[in-house]
C-alpha cells in the first residue's frame, strides 16, 4: 500500500499517481471554496466544516478520477465517506458532552446542590430566583442517595445470580441442552426494553404485594433484569478464557470440583469479571424508564428502599424537565436538571473508568 | 474441564478435619446452587412474560368504551405500533451507512496504533445515559435542526412525509429517529467492527496482491464474509431503537398519528408506557401494561431472529 520511492523525482513506477501534496492542495481550496459558500447564508464554524468537507471529497475525487483513473478514484470516494462517517459519529458525542458540561456547570457549583433536596422547594421559589435574581434552591441529594441504594440493591441481586449462571455454563454445563437454553436466552435478555423490564417487576409486585407497590426495591429488581445478562455474558467470557491446565491441577491434588471453582478458576478471572460487573451498573445506573415505572418520583429523602415513592438521577432529570417545578420559570429547574446530569455522566465515566484500569490492574500475570 | 474429580475410595487416610472441610456434600450445594441461578434466569424471562399477560388481561377483556380513545384496544395500539416502527426506521436509515462507515474505519482504515482508541471513543456514545440523550435531543438538536424542517416543508412538502406545516419546536419524530439513531450507531458498529475483523486475513491479502484496490478489497473480501453478521448487528440496533423510551418521551411532543414527519404528532409505545404509567390506575395500568406486552413480543421477535442468524454462524459468537 506504501509507495517505493525507486528513483528521486517521478520516476515510471509513479507516473499516473497522485503527488503526495494532492490531499493538501485539496483541502486549502476546498477550505477556501467552503468559506465563500458559507458566506452567502451566513457565516458559521459548522457549516464551513461540512461544506468544506463535500468540497473536498468532490475536488479529491474529481482530481484522482482524470490523473488515475476510475478505479482508484472509487477507492477514494470510499475512503472519504468511511472517514467522514466517523467524524459525523463524533458530533454527537462532543455536542451531548459540550452541551452537558456548559449545562451543568452552574447546576453543580450552586450551593447546597449536593447536600438539599428538592423537599418543600415550589415554584414560588424559582419564580423568586428568575424575577429577582435570588439563589436557585434545592438540590439533588435524595435523587443520588435514591440512585446509589438502588444501584447497590440490584447488584446485590444480580452479581450472585450472574456469577453463578455463568459457573453453571462453564464448568458444570458442557453443552447440555439446558446450558444452551440459557446461553439463547440470556443473549435475548440483553434486547428486552428497559421499560419492559420495569413493567415486569411492578406487574409481579403488584400482584404479589398489592396494587400500587412502588418502592426502591422494586426498581432494584427491574434493574437486575437487565443487568443480570450482562454480567452473565461477561463473566462466562472470563471463566472460559482460564486455562484447563489450571483446573486439572487443581484436581490432580484432590482438590473438590467446587473448591476448584472457588480457590482457582475464580481468583484468576477475577479481575474481567470485576470489570465486567463495574460496566453492568455502568450501564443500569443511567436507566431512567423501568425507575419511572417501579420507583416513581419523590421530591424528599427517603431512606427505605422497601417503602415509599423513592427519587433517582435519572428519573430526577426527566421530571426536571419535563414537569418543570415553575411552568412559568423552567429556568432553575433546566439548570438543577442539567447539574444532575452532567453528575450522572460524570458516576458513568468513572465507573467505566474503573472497569478498564481494574481489568488492567488486577490482570494475572501471563509472562514467565 | 471435563475431567473427573477424585473419587471418594482414594481419599482414605485424609484428616478428619480436611475431610469433613472438603466433604463430597460441598460439590452437591455448589453445583445445585449454580443450576438454580441458571433456571431461576430461565423462569425470570418465563416470568416476564406471565406477569405481564396476567396484568394486561382485563385489557383483552374489558368493554371497548373504556378503553382510552373508547374504540377498544387495538385501537389504541396500532397508531402507537406504526409510530414505533416509524420512529425506528428512520433511525436505523441513518445508523446503518455511518455505523459500518465507522466499523470499517476503525478496521481497516485507520492507523493500527490509534485504531483501537477510537473504539472506546464509539463506545463511550453507548455509555452516555439515554435521558441525557433525551435532554440534549429536546434542548440542543430540536431548536437547531427546526429551520432545516420549515426549509423541507417549504421546498419538499409535496412529497407527503415532508408535508407542512413544520413544527416550530422541532419536536417531531424525525428528531427522535435522529436521536435514536445516535443511541443505536454504536451497537451496530461494535457488533460490526468484530466481524470486519474476523475476515480472514489470507482472503485480504490475497485481493491486494492481484490489485486490488483497499476498497475493491472491501467489497469482495470484507462484505462477503461480513454480511450475515451485520444484519444481525443492524437486527440488534432495531430491537434497541423500538424499545428506547426515554429520548422519545423527551424528545417527541406527541400527537395522532402523521404521516409528515416534519410535524409534532405520533407516539412509540415505549414513551407512551413512561409518560403515562406514573399517574395512571385501574384499567389504564391494564392498557399500559397490555402494550408493554405488545413491545416485549416485538422486541424479542426481532432478537430471536438475530440471534438465530448469529448462532447459524458460529465463528461470530465472540462478536457480543
Amino acid at each position: 500500500m506504501t509507495t517505493t520511492d525507486v528513483a528521486p523525482g517521478r520516476s515510471k513506477l509513479t507516473r499516473g499517481r497522485l503527488p503526495g501534496f494532492a490531499p493538501w492542495v485539496s483541502l486549502a481550496v476546498a477550505l477556501v471554496l467552503g468559506a465563500a459558500a458559507v458566506a452567502v447564508p451566513g457565516f458559521t464554524p459548522f457549516g464551513w466544516g461540512i461544506a468544506s468537507a463535500i468540497i473536498f471529497a468532490i475536488v479529491y475525487v474529481a482530481w484522482s478520477r482524470a490523473v488515475e483513473g476510475g478505479r482508484k478514484a472509487a477507492d477514494k470516494l470510499a475512503t472519504c465517506l468511511v472517514v467522514g462517517a466517523f467524524l459525523v459519529a463524533l458530533l454527537p458525542l462532543v455536542s451531548v458532552i459540550w452541551t452537558v458540561l456548559v449545562a451543568g456547570i452552574p447546576g453543580l457549583l450552586t450551593p447546597g446542590f449536593f447536600t438539599t433536596s428538592m423537599n418543600g422547594v415550589t415554584g414560588v421559589f424559582d419564580n423568586r430566583a428568575v424575577e429577582e435574581g435570588g439563589p436557585v434552591i434545592g438540590g439533588i441529594y435524595h435523587a443520588l442517595l435514591g440512585t446509589l441504594m438502588i444501584t447497590l440493591l440490584a447488584t446485590l441481586i444480580s452479581v450472585p445470580v450472574g456469577l453463578l449462571t455463568s459457573i453453571y455454563l462453564v464448568e458444570y454445563g458442557q453443552d447440555k441442552p439446558l446450558a444452551r437454553a440459557i446461553t439463547f436466552f440470556v443473549d435475548v435478555m440483553t434486547g428486552i426494553p428497559s421499560i419492559v423490564a420495569g413493567l415486569f417487576a411492578a406487574a409481579f409486585f403488584f400482584l404479589v404485594v398489592g396494587p400500587g407497590t412502588k418502592t426502591g426495591f422494586v426498581a432494584a429488581v427491574a434493574l437486575s433484569v437487565l443487568m443480570i445478562p450482562v454480567v452473565v455474558r461477561s463473566s462466562e467470557e472470563m471463566l472460559k478464557i482460564v486455562p484447563n491446565e489450571l483446573r486439572e491441577a487443581s484436581y490432580a491434588l484432590g482438590v473438590r470440583k467446587w473448591r476448584t471453582i472457588l480457590k482457582v478458576v475464580i481468583p484468576t478471572a477475577i479481575s474481567g469479571i470485576a470489570s465486567g460487573v463495574t460496566l453492568a451498573i455502568a450501564r443500569v445506573i443511567g436507566e431512567t424508564a423501568p425507575i419511572l415505572v417501579t420507583a416513581g418520583f419523590a421530591t424528599t429523602i427517603n431512606n427505605s428502599p422497601f417503602a415509599g415513592w423513592m427519587a433517582s438521577l435519572p428519573t430526577f432529570i426527566y421530571t426536571q424537565i419535563l414537569n418543570p417545578t415553575s411552568p412559568s420559570n423552567p429556568a432553575p429547574s433546566d439548570q438543577r436538571a442539567w447539574g444532575a446530569a452532567l453528575v450522572l455522566i460524570i458516576l458513568v465515566m468513572l465507573l467505566n473508568l474503573v472497569a478498564r484500569i481494574v481489568a488492567k490492574a488486577f490482570a494475572p500475570k501471563t509472562g514467565r | 474441564m471435563t475431567t473427573a474429580p477424585p473419587r471418594q475410595a482414594e481419599r482414605a487416610g485424609v484428616p478428619a478435619a480436611i475431610a469433613a472441610q472438603d466433604s463430597p456434600r460441598g460439590d452437591k450445594v455448589f453445583s445445585t446452587l449454580a443450576l438454580t441461578a441458571g433456571c431461576l434466569i430461565l423462569a425470570v424471562l418465563f416470568g416476564v412474560a406471565v406477569f405481564l399477560v396476567v396484568q394486561a388481561i382485563p385489557a383483552f377483556t374489558a368493554d371497548p368504551a373504556d378503553i382510552q380513545g373508547g374504540k377498544g384496544f387495538l385501537a389504541y395500539i396500532a397508531p402507537i405500533v406504526i409510530g414505533t416502527v416509524i420512529a425506528a426506521a428512520i433511525a436505523l436509515v441513518i445508523a446503518t451507512p455511518i455505523s459500518i462507515g465507522v466499523a470499517l474505519f476503525i478496521t481497516h482504515f485507520a492507523p493500527r496504533r490509534i485504531a483501537s482508541a477510537l473504539g472506546y471513543v464509539i463506545d463511550l456514545l453507548a455509555a452516555i445515559p439515554s435521558v441525557i440523550y433525551g435532554a440534549w435531543g429536546a434542548s440542543f438538536l430540536a431548536r437547531e435542526i427546526s429551520p432545516a424542517y420549515v426549509w423541507l416543508a417549504e421546498n419538499a412538502g409535496w412529497i407527503p412525509i415532508f408535508s407542512g406545516p413544520a413544527s416550530a419546536t422541532g419536536k417531531t419524530i424525525l428528531t427522535a429517529g435522529i436521536v435514536l439513531s445516535v443511541m443505536v450507531l454504536p451497537i451496530i458498529t461494535s457488533l460490526s467492527r468484530e466481524i470486519f475483523l474476523q475476515t480472514p486475513k489470507l482472503h485480504e491479502e490475497a485481493a491486494l496482491a492481484l490489485g486490488a484496490t483497499r476498497w475493491e478489497m472491501i467489497k469482495m473480501a470484507v462484505f462477503p464474509f461480513a454480511r450475515p453478521g451485520v444484519v444481525s448487528a443492524i437486527m440488534l440496533g432495531l430491537g434497541r431503537a423500538l424499545g428506547e423510551t426515554m429520548a422519545v418521551a423527551l424528545v417527541l411532543s406527541s400527537g395522532a398519528l402523521t404521516v409528515s414527519l416534519v410535524q409534532s404528532g405520533n407516539q412509540t409505545i415505549a414513551a407512551e408506557i413512561a409518560l403515562n404509567f406514573p399517574e395512571a390506575s385501574g384499567l389504564k395500568v391494564a392498557t399500559l401494561i397490555a402494550a408493554g406486552l405488545v413491545l416485549f413480543v416485538i422486541t424479542l421477535a426481532v432478537n430471536m431472529v438475530a440471534r438465530w442468524i448469529i448462532s447459524r454462524h458460529k465463528e461470530f459468537s465472540g462478536a457480543n
